[in-house]
């Protein structure tokens, strides 16, 4: 049996071999050494064939064994091999992290829209779906319909933007508020209606608090019952939700529209501190709307009877309650497309306001 | 409107404090705008009395006075002339500011003689622009009265906004009536003595007018004979000047006292400078005016006017005449008090730019119930303040019938109000305000006053008395809730504009809110420029023109962005443009602009110029985001005359439906613009895209095969002048169930392909649903594809 003391040996010799081996070609050369056809395994395979049957089973599994041994020990060697190999490469790649990573297109969206959006949430959910109008209108829709006659000296409040007459001698105008959405809507609805009409409208009037153009939304309720308590019912809580505060504080003061009998303004409480205003708290008083009851010559102007039905309706301007909840300071450059402005009071295109998410 | 509170308590009896007036003020309607007390800024100052006067040793004009203060004996050193002993003024001592030189007042040595305080004149306490002297005060006033007291300015100055329909409270009267009711006191009654003439008058009125004399149903007048005209007195001046009106004469004063104690404008004439009787009849067209604010005005005849022979001598509720007016030397006068239609009023007041306190009043509506009233009111006033006497009212016309009354029921205060308040209270409200009212078992019938022409039915006669309960009363109360759930309310547009936002914001694009009008020379350059969408009345040439696209607006901001040092711009905007003056030729539009480059410079690699194909990226995932039919939509080169002709293209469904332009904007319009280019931007009309068609929300059944997808790339030598959408057409359409994707990989121009010629690679997806593909089905299909290219662009496979 002097067999099994030199696989033994070769074992050990073999396993150091491979140990040592500092890279791929060696352990291929070791491999081949020992696993090749002419390796020193193989070749003591091959005398396996001369010798007794018995011998020869025992020395077959010490061979077998062995050629397992050193196949294995030599695979797991090169993994390290290459592990190492790969780790020195590793080391040589290295990227300054604190360098800028690539740009990206910020884009944001205007406090006009966003706040249309918030606005539409609060009064969706109220049962108020949202109407639009034309721009451009007739006589009797901005002014007619809405109880606002000829020479009216309401009218020249409103420092229209005429048209040119046409050939029939009338006069379109930009509409000066939304309210004409109020008529279009009872010609083309029964009641019960509930609709807020959020626009833009236009006023010839340009100074430091005023632009010629500037958006308002209206709000029109016509049913059988609606009283001004419902009317102040609303408003509060539009307010609370728009502003976010259960402790905003309104004030309705007795006013003048020609549309509505009777009429409000409505002020909420404030505080102004270093030139900035906060809503819900304080006792200034800061005027945010104009509402009342639809008058009955409106109503009658709609196609609809005021002994049957009755209802209120609202205006309050978008812009102004943008300012008020994001604390901008000046309406003027809400227009003027000033790209630092848009990047500082735009909103990201994910901050989708929901009754659920939060309004802002 | 202003008022004083002591001219307020001439009417109303009341011990509210200021604070209390302003808060019931804003209650009912009658908005508070400003307040002030005049009185105030002279809290420094205090009666003084010289005791001695003598004169200054070294200087001819200055006197020495010995002034008895608050604090005792004070030497002045004083230059007015009529500085004297026993004079009774105002003093003010060292470290006083003075409101009329701006200065702390200095104690100081003049011409050698010390002087320690300073007697005033009425400039220098910034009362009046008087300077002659120092003031003397008339009656017995205590040393050390506040000044404020002693010159009778201790009076707060309300400054009220007035609603058009409150024309009652463009008189103080008035305003105290509804103070009244408010309960903040007692309204005094009015007492009007009725002066008999003691002569008829010289002049004789009639009104010759065709419309049943709607202009002028009614005209009081009166002639006063050696009258004494001149300054007012004083209590009268110092009423005037505290609301803000400067005393003219007695006369004049009167009118202007009357107009803003009961709402009631006069005129009045100087008799002899009439020629002849009074007629009020319409101008003739051309006449001419000398108007009390010297300014000619040529008439027409739709305006009224008080004449006499030799042509109009007023505007019938709106101004008097130069050539008639009363004068210091005014002896005899002729007192006009008549009703004027309100209309025809603003009308002739606007035509001719005239604004007037008088025009102001008619224009609301005089009360016709307080004609005569007003005549007897005023004809006391003259004769108290100008002596003189008074003819028999002259009357031309007649009081026109504006009774009226309106049932308002028991219930409907709270059905439309929502106030619970008692019939009782409510009849209470409306007596005081003036109604005359009857209870009825079920409701109250309300006559309304004269001086109340806003009144027109039941509405109104709920709103007067939640107005004056105040509205702070009415609880608030649920609006009852349709759905459990809210349900959508946005409709098909409105969704697909917040999506449009969306997108493009998430595009890295900027959302500009611009005005809806531009300059002419943009509006021609963008296709606008139509005659019919001009403003007539703009607020500057630059706001001139509705605008016909939302890019020049937007371009022009980049330009401005440019200017400040940013010359990268992505800016985008939703909102309407406008074809026409009727309601569907308004567009709801989006459009986007990018300039410069498509990012800041990076380590990393090279930043890019914006190009055509960033804009078609934009229209694309826009209308996307719009729910377009975007893998249906044909792009056709070219695009409106703002575009660079070579660089743009059209997104349609179809010739007749185009959906959106993109591209560069031509070099021209940007030049002309004084922009930097290039400006790569898009349009599209949202209204354009047509409503899906899909109903449910349920999606498709996925159909995915289990089989690799094969892709093979192909090359074609085409003519340069066939477009890569017309090869993709044709590729694609070689086997449409086999062909699942084709991209545009590589386009080459150069010699190797061929002058005039270009290379267009694509990469081809072949996706079989049943079986794995062969070599020998990819070389059939392979065959298709080359064949159907070659016939559809005659374009060939590169060797």
């Amino acid at each position: 049996m002097a067999e099994q003391p030199d696989i033994e040996q070769l074992q050990t010799t073999l396993l150091a071999e491979i140990t040592a081996a500092g890279d791929d070609n060696v352990l291929e050369q070791i491999r081949i050494g020992a696993l090749g056809k002419k390796g020193s395994i193989s070749a003591r395979m091959k005398g396996l064939g001369a010798m007794a049957p018995d011998e020869r089973k025992a020395a077959g599994q010490s061979l077998n064994a062995l050629k397992s041994v050193i196949a294995d020990a030599i695979a797991a060697r090169r993994d390290e091999l290459q592990a190492a190999a790969l780790e020195e490469r590793l080391l040589t790649e290295i990227v300054d992290v604190t360098l800028p990573h690539r740009p990206v297109q910020t884009g944001s969206i205007h406090p006009v829209s966003q706040v249309w959006e918030e606005v539409v949430q609060i009064f969706g959910d109220l049962g108020f779906s949202v109407a639009e109008g034309s721009h451009i209108e007739s006589d009797w829709y901005n002014f007619g319909a809405l109880n606002i006659p000829d020479e009216h000296p309401a009218r020249q409040e409103h420092d229209t933007f005429y048209f040119n007459p046409g050939p029939d001698g009338s006069r379109k105008v930009l509409r000066t508020h939304t309210s004409p959405v109020q008529i279009h809507t009872m010609e083309k609805s029964q009641p019960p209606i509930r609709i807020i009409a959020p626009g833009r409208t236009f006023r010839c009037d340009s100074d430091q608090t005023h632009t010629p153009m500037f958006h308002q939304i209206e709000g029109l309720v016509l049913d059988e019952t609606t009283h001004l308590g419902n009317l102040k019912w609303c408003l509060l809580e539009f307010c609370k939700a728009f502003f976010e505060t259960d402790e905003v504080k309104m004030r309705f003061r007795s006013s003048h529209f020609p549309f509505t009998e009777p009429s409000m303004e409505v002020d909420i409480n404030c505080s102004w501190q270093d030139g900035q205003v906060k809503i819900g708290v304080g006792d200034d008083w800061l005027e945010i709307l104009g509402s009342g009851m639809v008058h009955p010559n409106v109503i009658r102007a709609g196609g609809h009877d005021p002994d049957k039905v009755q209802g209120f309706a609202f205006g309050l301007g978008l812009d102004r309650i943008a300012m008020l909840k994001y604390g901008i300071p000046d309406l003027r450059a809400f227009f003027e497309t000033d790209l630092r402005w848009l990047r500082h009071y735009g909103f990201s295109t994910l901050n989708v306001p929901t009754l659920a998410g939060g309004l802002s | 409107m202003k008022f004083t509170l002591s001219w307020l308590k001439d009417y109303l009896e009341t011990d509210a404090t200021v604070e209390q007036l302003v808060t019931a003020l804003n209650d009912i309607g009658l908005e508070v705008e400003g307040l002030e007390n005049p009185g105030e800024a002279l809290s420094g100052f205090s009666v003084g009395k010289i005791i001695e006067a003598r004169q200054h040793p070294d200087a001819d004009r200055l006197k020495v006075c010995d002034v008895e203060t608050a604090n005792g004996m004070v030497q002045v050193v004083c230059g007015a002339p009529n500085a004297k002993t026993g004079l009774t003024g105002i003093f003010a001592g060292a470290g006083t500011y003075i409101p009329g030189t701006g200065v702390d007042l200095q104690k100081g040595i003049i011409r050698g003689v010390e002087s320690a305080g300073m007697m005033c004149s009425q400039r220098e306490l910034m009362i009046s622009d008087e300077h002659d002297g120092i003031i003397e005060l008339e009656g017995d006033h205590a040393v050390g009265t506040s000044a404020a007291e002693a010159l009778g300015i201790d009076d707060p100055v309300f400054d009220i906004a007035i609603t058009p329909n409150r024309p009652d409270a463009l008189g103080i009267y008035g305003v105290a009536r509804d103070l009244a009711a408010k309960g903040i006191g007692t309204l005094k009654p009015l007492i009007i003595n009725k002066v008999s003439g003691e002569f008829s008058s010289d002049i004789s009125v009639s009104i010759d007018l065709d419309d049943d004399n709607k202009a002028c149903p009614l005209f009081i007048g009166r002639y006063f004979r050696n009258i004494k005209n001149g300054p007012s007195p004083e209590w009268l001046q110092r009423r005037l000047r505290a609301i803000g009106l400067r005393p003219i004469s007695a006369l004049v004063d009167i009118t202007n006292y009357v107009s803003f104690a009961h709402a009631r404008p006069l005129h009045v004439f100087d008799a002899d400078k009439l020629d002849g009787n009074i007629t009020i009849r319409m101008a003739r067209n051309g006449e001419k005016i000398n108007a009390l604010d010297e300014k000619t005005y040529e008439l027409d005849d739709s305006m009224t006017v008080i004449a006499d022979a030799a042509g109009p001598q007023a505007l019938g509720g709106i101004m008097g005449g130069m050539d008639s007016g009363c004068s210091d030397e005014t002896i005899n006068v002729f007192l006009e008090v008549a009703l004027f239609d309100p209309i025809r009023t603003a009308t002739t007041g606007r035509k001719l730019n005239i604004i007037s306190d008088a025009r102001y009043r008619f224009e609301r509506g005089v009360d016709p119930g307080f004609t005569f009233d007003g005549a007897e009111l005023a004809t006391e006033m003259i004769l108290q303040l100008c002596g003189g006497e008074a003819s028999d009212l002259v009357i031309a016309g007649k009081m026109p019938d504006y009774s009226r009354s309106f049932f308002l029921r028991s219930s409907r205060v709270k059905t439309l109000g929502g106030l619970d308040i008692k019939l009782s209270q409510q009849a209470r409200i409306l007596t005081d305000l003036g109604f005359a009212v009857t209870e009825k078992s079920d409701g109250l019938e309300c006559s309304v006053p004269g001086w109340r022409p806003d009144v027109n039915g039941e509405a109104d006669l709920v709103e007067e008395v939640c107005r004056i309960a105040g509205l702070d009363t009415i609880e608030p109360v649920a609006m009852p809730r349709s759905d459990a759930v809210a349900k959508p309310v946005l409709n098909l547009q409105q969704r697909r504009m917040l999506k449009t936002r969306r997108c493009l914001a998430g595009r890295g694009l900027h959302e500009a809110v611009t005005y809806s009008f531009l300059p002419e020379k943009l509006a021609v350059m963008f296709g606008g420029g139509d005659e019919c969408l001009k403003l007539a009345n703009p607020i500057s040439v630059e706001l001139s023109d509705m605008r016909p696209s939302l890019l020049p607006n937007l371009i022009a901001a980049a330009g401005r962005n440019h200017a400040r040092g940013y010359p990268d711009v992505r800016l985008f905007e939703l909102g309407q443009t406008y074809k026409g003056l009727e309601p569907d030729e308004e567009e709801l539009r989006a459009a986007a602009i990018r300039t410069g480059f498509d990012s800041p410079r990076h380590w990393a690699g090279p930043n890019r110029a914006v190009d055509s194909f960033d804009a078609k990226t934009d229209i694309m995932q826009a209308l996307a985001a719009a729910g377009a039919p975007v893998n249906s939509v044909q792009i056709i080169q070219g695009g409106p005359e703002w575009y660079h002709p070579g660089r743009c293209g059209t997104v349609q469904l179809g010739p007749k439906n185009q959906l959106g332009w993109f591209g560069e904007l031509h070099p021209g319009v940007l030049a002309k613009m004084g922009i930097k280019g290039p400006v790569c931007g898009f349009e599209m009309v949202i209204n354009n895209i047509p409503a899906p068609k899909r109903k449910t929300s349920a999606r498709g059944a996925l159909n995915i095969s289990d089989l690799m997808a094969v892709k093979r790339d192909f090359a074609f030598i085409v003519n340069e002048d066939i477009a890569a959408g017309k090869l993709v057409q044709a590729v694609r359409g070689a086997d449409k169930k086999l062909i699942s994707d084709v991209s545009v990989f590589d386009l080459f121009v150069g010699k190797s392909v061929g002058e005039g010629k270009k290379s267009l690679a694509v990469e081809v997806t072949l996706q079989p649903d049943s079986q794995t593909l062969t070599d020998e089905d990819i070389e059939t299909v392979s065959k298709k594809i080359i064949d159907k290219v070659g016939k559809a662009t005659g374009g060939v496979l590169r060797g």
